[in-house]
């Protein structure tokens, strides 16, 4: 546990009067992420501690380069958890998985990392330590500016300390596994999705199905008999492999894509064969062809798609944005980083 | 009582302009100028703050709508957008040399998809509305404010509404998917969609409860949530408040998010059990409602499990309610406090600090001493699980220098919230009621942050100017005469 805040400090300083960008850095485990990192690497791994933790009002503050092992740990002792489920990667840090903003398996049904932030402060680009939010469940004084900083990618400041709301672990949990083709399997999650049924995440790949319900434990045994299928007995280590990314599916060495679409979404005319999360929401592609063709089928659909991982960066990896909402992002990053020194190009190559 | 900060006046001619511009976008009767037409739009929920405006604009059409934002863009007239007005900050207050722009008119469901969940809405379309129209399909929109019946869907985004069901289902910002939004110069652009994230910066998270500073909502997508099959709730009365402050914290630490969990003072009980008969213990100093819901076994489990804490914690009486009809009456007194509170006294002013929870005994202590101090009566209802607290001040406005009583206990219980760690708005906005606070609550720098961000949006101030970020000015006057200490 140390606070280095000064040190950050001095160092966005710095590289403020020598006008020199920096690569914000916490475990390294996205570096993959993104379009590449540019600037001198400005290290966050020595700014770490849990700050303050209440079981009780479900809120933990976090310095950002403490590790998501370490919190998770933490929190475990109180039977408590990240109910967005952040991918670790090997040494992922808080401050990462704001700023990246990945959720994992939970997420279709208990929200998303922006959802869980209460509150940050960080380092703007003059130097300037601010804090919004806060350490409580609802707030609504000022712009909401802790939520925006989840997936900003790090470009409009350096995360000191995050503020999350953690949720109690589930009482009981089961999964299931049902042999579905595509096409069924996604009206089956939709289905679900609209009925009070306990939920708490799905993966369906090469034919199968996979349903995690988590709840009380009555409510946990009535869904297991509504669904039927088959009890899945690692689930434990599936759900991780999921979260990880640590199936076969994503050892390829082709491109990895990242479409994500309205739930209903019928299967999409792409070559290859998706690994679908989220109820449907999330589908997961590998494929190397040109990214015009992803991309327009994704916002055919109604959502969007990211180059996650290998293939031609050159374009970007995110999907382009209209004219009037890249001029506001452009604003927003200068008003933040009036010099582009965090992170310049890594979110889009505009700033 | 503090007005909207003055903004430019306009010249004669300049008005004749900018009615002329508005006649030729509106038809006749969409166009208030009249001073009587007026009046019903001098105030939303917060009527110690009214104030006339230039005129009020009633558009029908996204078109009518961008057309009124180019017109007053180009001439810099600042601009007031209205849903229901039942927002209780301020929030919709007009600007005196402003245009109201009223998004009454915008009443269409437009899409409910039972397979996606989703519903696409209008702005003027009222919360409850949308439940009541996604109730075929076994489907609601969670977040439920006190005003559901009435208030509006742009409203509560304006706001990021919450309700007594918000620790379990989120604010309004976890269930807006999309947002169809007008930027100031008329460009419309399309934030968030059908999917559950966008590429870029999270700018939906930005919008909601951005108060109608940042762009006027043309059309929402929400989430719906499918209707649990039972709900029940469990009303358990202490003798003493922080025996059941402490009981929340127990219920909490046995791994339970009740879908509900709300607490209610002595004085506050006694109001709403006056009003709305729905059985109250008396003789309590504090009642708590927590609320079960799901599966009939999840809810039976549940239950049980809450009923074992309640009672370890010293609650002198638990009762279950054993149907539907029982439930809705005891939630009924909860839902009825503010205006069961507004039978007893002429006026009243609803704070809405947020705290951290372990700080509850402390706060409810210090506000009966300030309540004392300035010789005026509080009750106290609370969103006990997510430390929303809703300190409601009685005054009587007739009454020689009681406004100024009440704003300033208002102003002390703010500043309180903000001592113990906590917020000075949880759910209602900061609107013109809170604005001289947020000097209070944030630095000069993060406050910069804030006009940054507006900026990137409207950069000459023309969306509702004078609420929710104070100018620099603003604050040095607050520090100098606004803190009533």
């Amino acid at each position: 546990m140390s606070d280095v805040t000064e040190a950050l400090r001095e160092r966005v300083l710095a590289a403020a009067v020598d006008k020199t960008p920096l690569r914000i850095r916490g475990g390294g485990t996205k570096d993959f992420y993104g379009n590449k990192p540019e600037g001198t690497l400005l290290d966050t791994t020595n700014h770490t501690g849990i700050v303050a933790y209440e079981p009780t009002e479900l809120v933990v503050t976090v310095r950002a380069g403490t590790r998501l092992a370490e919190l998770e740990a933490a929190l475990v002792e109180k039977g408590q958890m990240l109910a967005f489920e952040p991918p670790h990667f090997g040494v992922a840090t808080v401050g990462g998985s704001v700023a990246a903003g990945l959720s994992g398996p939970r997420r279709a049904t208990a929200g998303s990392v922006r959802d869980f932030v209460l509150g940050v402060k960080l380092l703007d680009g003059k130097g300037e330590i601010l804090s919004f939010g806060g350490q409580v469940m609802k707030n609504v004084a000022g712009y909401d500016v802790s939520r925006l900083m989840a997936g900003a990618m790090g470009t409009l400041g350096l995360l000191l300390e995050v503020s999350l709301k953690v949720l109690p672990k589930p009482h009981a949990e089961a999964t299931l596994r049902l042999e579905l083709p595509q096409d069924k399997a996604i009206e089956t999650m939709n289905r679900w999705g609209g009925q009070p049924l306990p939920v708490s995440a799905t993966c369906w790949s090469e034919g199968l199905l996979t349903v995690r319900l988590s709840g009380a434990r009555a409510a946990v045994a009535a869904a297991r008999e509504k669904l039927g299928g088959e009890a899945v007995a690692d689930a434990e280590v599936f759900w991780r492999a999921v979260r990880e990314q640590q199936m076969d599916f994503f050892s390829g060495a082709q491109a990895l894509w990242r479409l994500s679409l309205p739930s209903n979404t019928a299967p999409l005319d792409l070559p290859g064969n998706p690994l679908i999360e989220w109820g449907g929401a999330l589908r997961w592609l590998t494929f190397d062809g040109p990214a015009e063709i992803v991309r327009e089928t994704a916002a055919r659909a109604g959502g969007h798609a990211t180059l996650f991982r290998g293939g031609d960066k050159s374009a970007g990896v995110f999907q382009p944005l209209p004219g009037p909402l890249m001029q506001i992002h452009g604003s927003l990053k200068r008003s933040f980083d009036p010099q582009g020194l965090f992170n310049p190009g890594r979110l889009y190559s505009d700033f | 009582m503090g007005s909207p900060e003055e903004h430019r006046q306009l010249s004669e001619a300049e008005i004749a302009r900018l009615i002329a511009g508005l006649r030729r976008i509106l038809a006749t009767d969409s166009l208030l100028v009249a001073q009587e037409d007026l009046v019903p739009y001098e105030c939303d929920g917060l009527t110690a703050y009214r104030q006339l405006p230039l005129l009020v604009a009633l558009p029908r059409t996204e078109a009518e709508v961008v057309a009124i934002l180019r017109l007053c863009h180009e001439l810099r007239v600042p601009l007031v957008a209205r849903g229901a007005g039942t927002g209780l900050s301020g929030g919709a207050t007009p600007v005196r040399h402003g245009v109201v722009l009223s998004l009454a008119k915008f009443m269409r469901i437009l899409d409910i998809d039972p397979v996606a969940r989703t519903a696409r809405v209008q702005p003027g379309v009222r919360n409850l509305a949308i439940s009541e129209a996604a109730a075929p399909h076994g489907l609601y929109y969670a977040p439920d404010p006190s005003s559901q019946i009435a208030c509006t869907i742009g409203g509560n985004v304006a706001e990021n509404a919450g309700g007594v069901h918000c620790l379990k289902y989120g604010l309004t910002v976890h269930n807006v998917l999309r947002l169809r939004l007008a930027l100031i110069d008329g460009t419309v652009v399309e934030i968030g969609s059908g999917a559950l994230d966008s590429p870029g910066y999270d700018l939906l998270a930005l919008t909601i409860g951005s108060e109608g500073m940042l762009g006027i909502v043309l059309e929402a997508t929400v989430k719906l949530t499918p209707k649990p099959l039972l709900a029940q709730v469990a009303m358990a009365s202490f003798d003493d408040v922080i025996k059941a402050g402490n009981a929340v914290a127990d219920i909490i630490a046995a791994g339970i998010i009740p879908a509900g969990l709300e607490m209610m003072d002595k004085p506050a009980t006694h109001a709403v059990e006056d009003y709305v008969h729905a059985g109250y213990d008396l003789n309590a100093e504090a009642i708590l409602l927590a609320e079960s819901d799901g599966t009939p076994e999840e809810v039976a489990e549940e239950i049980a499990a809450m009923c074992a804490v309640l009672e370890k914690s010293g609650a002198t009486e638990i009762r279950v309610s054993r149907d539907e009809a029982e439930r809705l009456k005891f939630w009924a007194g909860r839902k009825a406090a503010f205006p069961a509170v507004g039978r007893i006294t002429p006026d009243y002013l609803c704070m809405d600090g947020t705290i951290p929870r372990k700080h509850l005994a402390h706060v409810l202590t210090r506000i009966a001493e300030l309540a004392g101090e300035y010789r005026l009566r509080c009750a106290n209802v609370f969103h006990a699980g997510d430390g929303n607290l809703h300190p409601l001040i009685m005054f009587d406005a007739n009454k020689e220098g009681e406004v100024d009583r009440a704003t300033a206990l208002g102003g002390r219980i703010l500043e309180l919230s903000v001592e113990v760690g906590g917020t000075i708005t949880g759910e209602h906005g900061v609107g013109i009621e809170k604005v001289g606070q947020m000097c209070v609550q944030f630095l000069p720098e993060e406050l910069a942050a804030f006009r940054g961000v507006k900026a990137a949006f409207d950069e000459h101030t023309l969306l509702n100017p004078g609420k929710a970020v104070p100018t620099p000015r603003r604050c040095s006057e607050y520090r100098l005469t606004g803190s009533a200490k």
